[in-house]
């Protein structure tokens, strides 16, 4: 038996390994995108599939995303796997139409004949000190149109095993990349993969008993930070790593709201109308008898994403979900 | 009658004879990119003209070094140099009257600068402290765009609006290679053409598009020919000679300005730098390719043409280069102070009048940025 070293990698280089992984298990799949060829696409996720796979599996399209994803309608009906990449989260606004009116609903509208495999790889989020048009959460016109599943991971091993799930997946997934964890490292074995659960199933990142801080992406990470910095608070914090906005994992969710008896929703994109209000009504709805407060939402505030200087007052951190946190009506305890 | 009755009646007329609605052949670009510099036509370029455009190219190539060095230095988050496509930059501000618009991409920041707005204000996207850092109302100049080509359709709305007041107005709207190939881009084009709006397309084609050489980008015998099949004239040109930028957008304005609808110009030029500075073009091309358009460049072309003249000599190049200076100079003294930031500018501007939803989040923040404050001395608490 061989033992591979367990070395660091970062989370775009486990992306870029399960792209590599589920072209080489199935010629249907293919990489097309801006600069995702020669480059290796801006943030070198999909570095080395040209020269592997050759150009006709890993494309420089022309720089156009509703044909980007358009074309990838009309080849995932003729039985390929696209594996469209837009470079970021504003940029996917041309693509709007094709993935709402066609990408989404050909199930549907076809009674199951015509379902379309196609995972839209989006990077998105904020904190990377992007000019504007390049740090946008996007998640909710994504999750609000029904027959699109969305996935977002956090960690390294997840960003693998998500992204093989949502190639392999027969619906389309928006497979949503938190840019700035793209460098985030973490040991993991690319040799053998960790199991990672299907798509629709989140996780504990770190188990608590004060209250549950439910959150995804880009946020999970300050998450645990914040939990971390709590205990000085006499808070312990469990941490809920959704995964998938949709699917949504309610059981795994309502049990950890159910034992603690609090919620913090926790994300980058602005509160209103955002994927906070569907998760808190979600919680109170199921657990409303085991809430010792009101679920809150800690999340980027209602303005166009900030200019990089001023996004620090605008993405949720360490002190805002404290803050929330000191707020769940702990009086009531004592 | 019957209906049987009727279709036994029928007999198919023969369609009316099918005619072109309008001879392509003047609407097609030449086969070749047009030149003065180094021809017969640079004999009738006006010598003031010529010696302006070297100025404002001279000018042009310093800003661009020294937004290049800005950004080595952490003063900009990022910059989309124009290094060797000054000619283009440039002759697109140059040829615009003052009541005239301008239609900028993300890389346009010298073409905005030599409209007249303030070189910080152009630079304050790429800067970070805000979005449009000048009044676009001042200079006619539309905030810089970066979704790609979608700044073209509001230069049609916009010049098709002044027409319908009864102004003489123009409007000059700047994209890449690249953006050719955005849905707006032939949105834009079919509309400017079906309204014959006063709009003059500048397209820099720069031979790439980040990595994406023009090759994979187009099928079409040049950009420039795209017109043909709007009903608009095409014309191309070579973007490096600035006397030729300047007379085929010259042209294009006069035509526009005269009721005589939009024009396609593609500008043969090169991009001499990286796509910005995070970005490493020796992962797609050859430095090979690069030294052979620095042999075609803008500034140059324009001194050999001015030296064989007479018409600089090196005081005159002197001069240029002092000028040039003097903007970098004055460039870094504002660069290098910190921009004077007040977080609670999240808040502006969002609506005329915020949303109650709005006031809540404003207060909540500037309670936090007060407790800050008053938390730094003891530190330690996160309140
Ligand atoms: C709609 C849209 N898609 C993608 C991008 C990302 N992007 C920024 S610049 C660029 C290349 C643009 O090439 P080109 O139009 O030739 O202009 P150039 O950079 O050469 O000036 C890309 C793909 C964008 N800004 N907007
Ligand atoms: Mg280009």
């Amino acid at each position: 038996m061989t033992t591979v070293a367990v070395k660091p990698a970062t989370m775009a280089q486990a992306l870029t390994r399960a792209l590599r992984d589920a072209m080489a298990a199935d010629p249907a799949v293919h990489v097309m995108g801006e600069d995702v060829g020669t480059l290796g696409g801006v943030f070198r996720v999909t570095d080395g599939l040209a020269k592997e796979f050759g150009e006709d599996r890993c494309t420089d399209t022309p720089l156009a995303e509703a044909g980007i994803l358009g074309t990838a309608v009309g080849m995932a009906m003729y039985g390929l796997r696209p594996v469209v990449e837009m470079q970021f989260d504003a940029f996917a606004y041309p693509a709007f139409e094709q993935l709402i009116s066609h990408v989404s609903r050909m199930r549907n509208r076809t009674r199951g004949k015509m379902p379309l495999p196609i995972t839209v790889r989006v990077p998105y989020g904020g904190g990377i000190g992007g000019v504007e048009h390049h740090s946008d959460s996007s998640e909710a016109y994504y999750m609000a149109t029904p027959g699109l599943h969305v996935v977002t991971p956090a960690t390294v091993a997840d960003a693998y095993g998500l992204l093989r799930a949502s190639i392999a997946s027969d619906d389309p997934v928006v497979f949503l990349e938190p840019k700035r964890l793209y460098w985030s490292k973490d040991s993991w074995n690319p040799e053998e993969p960790a199991p990672v659960d299907p798509i629709g199933r989140a996780v504990v990142r770190r188990p608590g008993r004060s209250a549950t801080l439910i959150t995804y992406g880009p946020s999970v990470p300050v998450c645990v930070e914040a939990a971390e910095a709590a205990r000085a608070e006499g808070w312990d914090l469990e941490v809920v790593d959704l995964r998938s906005l949709v699917p949504f994992d309610d059981e795994t969710v309502c049990a950890s709201v159910r034992r603690t008896g609090r919620a913090v929703v926790v994300h980058e994109s602005g509160s209103f109308g955002g994927p906070g209000g569907e998760i808190a009504a979600r919680v109170t709805e199921r657990c409303f008898h085991h809430l010792e407060a009101p679920v809150l939402r800690v999340a980027g505030f209602d303005v166009p994403y900030p200019p990089p200087m001023l996004e620090r007052h605008h993405l949720p951190g360490v002190d805002r979900i404290l803050d929330a946190v000191g707020r769940l009506q702990w009086e009531a305890e004592s | 009658m019957t209906v049987m009755e009727q279709r036994g009646a029928y007999r198919p007329t023969p369609p009316p004879a099918w005619q072109p609605r309008m001879d392509p052949a003047p609407l097609l670009p030449d086969a070749e990119p047009y030149r003065v510099l180094g021809t017969e036509a640079a004999a009738k370029a006006d010598p003031e003209l010529l010696r302006a455009l070297y100025a404002q190219l001279v000018k042009g190539r310093r800003y661009n070094a020294q937004a290049t060095a800005l950004t080595k230095q952490g003063r900009l988050a990022v910059y989309p140099s124009t290094t060797g496509q000054e000619a283009c930059e440039v002759a697109a501000a140059m040829v615009l009257e003052e009541r005239d618009w301008l239609f900028p991409s993300y890389r346009d920041t010298l073409a905005v600068v030599a409209r007249g707005v303030d070189p910080v204000e152009a630079l304050t996207l790429l800067r970070g402290d805000w979005h449009t850092g000048y009044d676009p109302h001042e200079h006619r100049v539309a905030p810089l765009c970066t979704p790609l080509a979608t700044q073209l359709p509001h230069a049609v709305g916009l010049a098709h609006a002044a027409r319908l007041k009864g102004d003489d107005v123009v409007a000059l709207a700047m994209v890449g290679d690249g953006g050719t190939s955005e849905g707006d881009f032939h949105e834009a084009l079919n509309f400017a053409a079906v309204w014959q709006a006063p709009v003059v397309f500048l397209v820099q084609n720069n031979g790439f598009a980040i990595s994406v050489p023009l090759a994979k980008q187009t099928a079409a015998p040049s950009l420039a020919h795209k017109a043909v099949g709007y009903g608009m004239p095409g014309r191309l040109v070579d973007g490096n000679d600035a006397a030729a930028v300047h007379e085929v957008l010259s042209d294009a304005v006069r035509h526009a300005r005269a009721g005589g609808g939009p024009t396609l110009v593609e500008a043969i030029t090169y991009r001499v730098d990286a796509h910005t500075n995070a970005d490493d073009a020796t992962r797609y091309r050859a430095d090979a390719e690069v030294e052979t358009w620095r042999e075609h460049d803008p500034i140059e072309l324009l001194e050999r043409e001015l030296t064989a003249r007479g018409l600089l000599d090196e005081d005159g190049k002197r001069a240029a280069r002092d000028a040039a200076e003097a903007m970098a100079a004055s460039l870094r003294e504002h660069m290098n102070q910190d921009p004077v930031l007040d977080p609670m500018d999240l808040f502006t501007d969002v609506y005329a009048e915020p949303t109650p939803q709005l006031r809540e989040q404003r207060e909540q923040l500037r309670a936090e940025l007060e407790a800050e404050a008053g938390a730094e001395p003891e530190g330690g608490t996160h309140r």
